[in-house]
């Protein structure tokens, strides 16, 4: 395949940034997007000119590192697929592919396609945790038995791998589904119900600190995560929160 | 220097309770003072950064990462084993401890494996109080799967995300700290070098990958928790930033290299597909509880699938050749890691591979399927008989065991794995050897400490499944809290360590000039260019079958191409900004120095044992024909190699092994 790819450029944190057109040939669509982007980085090395710069890491869709909004879509047009394990076979000869940064407030760019998603690892600092000391002085794991249902669930919201692709994807910028889905894994197990008022509090005091926007129900974060986290975490998440609020 | 193993004296199963009992601690007001940098922040290093911080260490943690949760222990699929016998099928901390030294061909520490046995259980412990959410049976208790190598059922897991929530685990532990202030976390920053004031680890250079400052950072003991070496054949199931460079700065400054001809090539993995491919995808070992792994038994069905004419479902049973199954009837397709690689290279060098390249075996989940849904519909009172609704709900069970694995396979392969064979073959997937360290985990610096995969202590020359998450966590939450406390106690007094001196200095002007080096060399080739053909000869010549003649010319092919890399390579841009490129070609260049050592470690090792598989060391008849061949009598040590410069001028040591509670014997899974 052919294609043009309209990519953002921007050399750092202060420069303005643009749009600049590049074509490559000859992609397989056996390839992942970003092994099609190393093919480009290898002819922009070759010419004597500044590779893209894009995060990436594991390759197989579970670190969160690799990012980009490919096409208007945060990861592209796949489903339930993170940008590493989208493949040039959603794509057809002759295609112009626009790829960009995730963008938010929260996610300032730090060079091209890369951006800061440290502000996620704040909202966790904040609470993203059970306070128990890792001694392994405690108690039997089968002492405390879970249902199946809550465990399964837990587990669930358990499995968001922090990508940001709900940020960008929410014309508010919000951040509710990831901090829904931390809140959720916890707030679902009996080892977390002891500090769920202070963690909910604390997280979601976080998340606002940081820029993030408010939630509207449009549910365009579910569409695009990769990783099929559902509404229900922003629901329970609010759930919890008045609960919490309450209790004062 | 002679190797000094510090194993504790006493029976096995004493050691470690009589060692905790005598070691000197650090009391809590002086655990203020005491500065300890932890380099990388895997299920190792996160877990040793997090119990560090909580028992009063200042602890400054180091990721390339742009966040601790990232680490490539995220990507662990199928289970963590502990020796809990919830399932009451016989297991114990001595059958985990033998299980263990006998997967790993009997090329481990019995002391060391040991104690991680005997922690074992307390990690599953741990981490369910953190909140990790493994899978659960109806009656609300904890599930347990089987991996390869074993005849009990100890695996824990999270669907085919274990790594994941562990890591996830440790990290929010890691929360905490970092919380506190007890953690300082350093994101996006690569360790350049180890920094020695007399003789003793003292801090590193790292650079901020971002801004590209070069900065310093003391402290009273580092700690590496960076992984393995996998990557130097390119082609891996690793993460494209894994790299040695981290322990192989370590080596230079005079840790002990161990055993770097061990490594492990997985059985399961999606094959090769072209010359574009930047990585393998591992697909669990998990997989075969329930997976049959077969091929065609006539070469005309091998050329009708190959060809298209013939669908793999359609072919009859008996005109299928489970290979391993019929090798091996007492292990089956549970046979270990090494076995079932080395099976699949035997039949698809026959010329049995089942896709274009040759390079692939089928993995065939219809009869579970088949035997799950007969199960379901009997405990739900449905009709067994009924073909299309036992295939539904079979497929159910599967997809909610393995679910994830199945989406990775469709994606990549855009083939449906619920209504035909997976096909897989061997690939490089983690490597036992490591960075030399004694019971105590310190490698042969003093203060410098080695945990998880990056060190060699506890697989032997082979790694059993769902082992290596067990380790990291043992080593992180478990056994370096104690050894380094033993350490630091002579530091109460030490106070900060300066990085104004010369050490330091010295160090920041070495890494600066490398830096410089690649960014104003004029050479015309990329760094994944060498990175490819470095690869390759590895691939070639040191892979899943060794022999003299290959591992020589390896070895002279590998000098040959670092001194190309060193003329020709080319680095853009400049050190001063985020350059992806540049931190490739630290990482490149070092990874050309271990590729050498490794074949040399291959050629000196006259023996086959776990993957290690040298052509002129197999069984030449009886039942074990044509499986590996040890040599107890000539290779029963670690081979521990000191930096001299050259790859070529390192100097072996070698670490007897004494086997005294377990007998050595044939390893036999028939």
């Amino acid at each position: 395949m052919n294609l043009t790819l309209k990519i953002w450029r921007q050399k750092n944190a202060s420069d303005k940034g643009k749009m600049v057109d590049y074509k490559v040939t000859d992609i397989s669509p056996d390839m992942s997007f970003l092994e099609m982007l190393d093919v480009l980085n290898e002819q922009l090395i070759n010419k004597d000119e500044e590779p893209v710069a894009f995060d990436h890491d594991c390759r197989e869709g579970i670190c969160g590192m690799c990012s980009l909004y490919i096409n208007g879509e945060a990861h592209g047009p796949d489903r339930a697929v993170t940008t590493c394990q989208l493949h040039m076979r959603m794509f057809k000869d002759g295609d112009t592919i626009t790829i960009e940064p995730f963008r938010a407030t929260a996610f300032p760019v730090i060079k091209d396609l890369i951006v800061d998603r440290t502000s996620f690892d704040r909202i966790q600092h904040a609470g993203g945790f059970i306070s128990v000391n890792t001694s392994g002085n405690t108690i039997d794991a089968n002492t405390i038995p879970i249902n199946k249902h809550d465990a399964d669930t837990a587990f669930d919201s358990a499995t968001c791998i922090g990508c940001g692709a709900c940020v960008a994807s929410c014309k508010n910028s919000s951040a509710m589904l990831f901090v829904g889905a931390k809140v959720s894994q916890f707030a679902l197990l009996p080892q977390g119900k002891v500090e769920a008022t202070d963690r909910v509090l604390n997280m979601v005091k976080q998340m606002d600190e940081e820029g993030f926007g408010n939630c509207t129900n449009t549910g365009a974060c579910e569409v695009e995560c990769p990783k099929g986290i559902s509404l229900e975490n922003i629901a329970r998440m609010n759930s919890e929160y008045l609960k919490a609020s309450l209790k004062g | 220097m002679a190797l000094d193993s510090k194993i504790p004296k006493g029976p096995i199963k004493d050691k470690w309770t009589d060692y905790k009992n005598h070691i000197d601690l650090v009391n809590p007001a002086n655990k203020r003072n005491i500065d300890v940098i932890i380099v990388g922040t895997g299920l190792a290093g996160g877990s040793a950064a997090a119990t560090l911080a909580e028992l009063g260490y200042n602890v400054k943690a180091f990721c390339f990462q742009d966040s601790p949760r990232r680490a490539h222990s995220i990507a662990a699929q199928g289970g963590i084993n502990a020796a809990k016998n919830y399932q009451g099928d016989g297991d114990s901390t001595y059958r985990l401890f033998y299980d263990t030294v006998k997967g790993g061909d009997y090329r481990s520490r019995e002391a060391n494996v040991y104690r991680l046995a005997e922690v074992s259980a307390n990690i599953i412990d741990q981490c369910v109080a953190q909140g990790v959410p493994f899978a659960r049976e109806y009656g609300g208790l904890l599930d347990n799967r089987s991996f390869g190598g074993v005849l009990v059922s100890r695996t824990f897991y999270a669907a085919g995300q274990t790594g994941q929530q562990l890591l996830l685990g440790a990290y929010s532990a890691m929360n905490r700290q970092i919380g506190r202030g007890k953690i300082k976390m350093y994101n996006r920053h690569e360790m350049l070098d180890v920094v020695k004031v007399d003789g003793k680890a003292r801090g590193i250079i790292t650079r901020n990958l971002i801004t590209g400052e070069i900065e310093r950072h003391s402290a009273h003991a580092v700690v590496l928790g960076t992984g393995g070496y996998g990557n130097v054949f390119f082609l891996s199931t690793n993460a494209m930033g894994s790299n040695v460079t981290a322990a192989w700065k370590a080596h230079k400054r005079g840790a002990y290299f161990a055993n770097p001809c061990y490594t492990q090539i997985h059985p399961t993995c999606i094959p090769v597909s072209g010359d574009h491919q930047s990585k393998l995808t591992l697909m669990s070992e998990s997989l075969r509880n329930d997976g049959r792994i077969w091929v065609p038994k006539h070469m005309k069905d091998v050329e009708a699938i190959k060809s298209g004419t013939l669908k793999p479902r359609e072919l009859a049973e008996e005109d299928r050749d489970y290979y391993l199954e019929r090798r091996y009837p007492a292990f089956g397709n549970l046979v270990p890691r090494d076995v079932a690689s080395r099976a699949a290279k035997e039949r698809c060098d026959a010329g049995f591979g089942v896709n274009a390249t040759g390079e692939a075996v089928f993995l065939d989940f219809a009869s579970a399927i088949q035997r799950y849904g007969k199960e379901t519909a009997h405990v739900k009172g449905l009709n067994e008989n009924d073909a299309a609704l036992v295939k539904k709900l079979g497929q159910e069970v599967i997809k909610n065991k393995y679910g994830n694995l199945f989406q990775m396979y469709e994606k990549i392969v855009d083939q449906d794995p619920y209504n035909t064979p997976m096909m897989i073959y061997p690939a490089v997937h983690y490597t036992m050897g490591g960075v030399w360290v004694d019971y105590n985990l310190m490698t042969t610096v003093p203060g410098l400490y080695c945990i998880g995969e990056a060190n060699f202590s506890d697989h032997g020359a082979n790694r059993l499944g769902a082992s290596a998450l067990m380790q990291g966590l043992a080593d992180g939450y478990f056994v370096l809290p104690y050894t380094i406390g033993d350490y630091l106690s002579d530091d109460i007094r030490t106070g900060a360590i300066p990085t104004d001196s010369k050490e330091f200095e010295d160090a920041e002007k070495e890494v600066r000039k490398t830096l410089e080096f690649f960014v104003t060399n004029k050479g015309q080739h990329s760094v994944d260019y060498f990175h490819k053909k470095l690869g390759k000869i590895m691939w070639n010549k040191v892979g899943m079958s060794r022999n003299v003649k290959g591992l020589t010319e390896a070895i002279s092919e590998i000098k040959e191409l670092r001194e190309q890399f060193w003329k020709e390579v080319k680095v853009p841009g400049t050190n001063e900004e985020y350059n992806e490129e540049l931190a490739k070609a630290g990482r490149v260049a070092d990874f050309l120095e271990l590729g050498e050592l490794f074949a040399k470690d291959a050629l000196n090792r006259e023996e086959s044992c776990g993957g290690h598989f040298r052509e002129d060391a197999v069984e030449l008849d009886g039942e074990q024909k044509g499986e590996a061949k040890r040599d107890d009598e000539n290779f029963a040590y670690v081979s521990a190699w000191e930096y001299k410069g050259e790859p070529s001028d390192a100097v072996l040591h070698k670490e007897n092994l004494e086997f005294k509670d377990i007998e050595l014997k044939q390893r036999s899974y028939k």
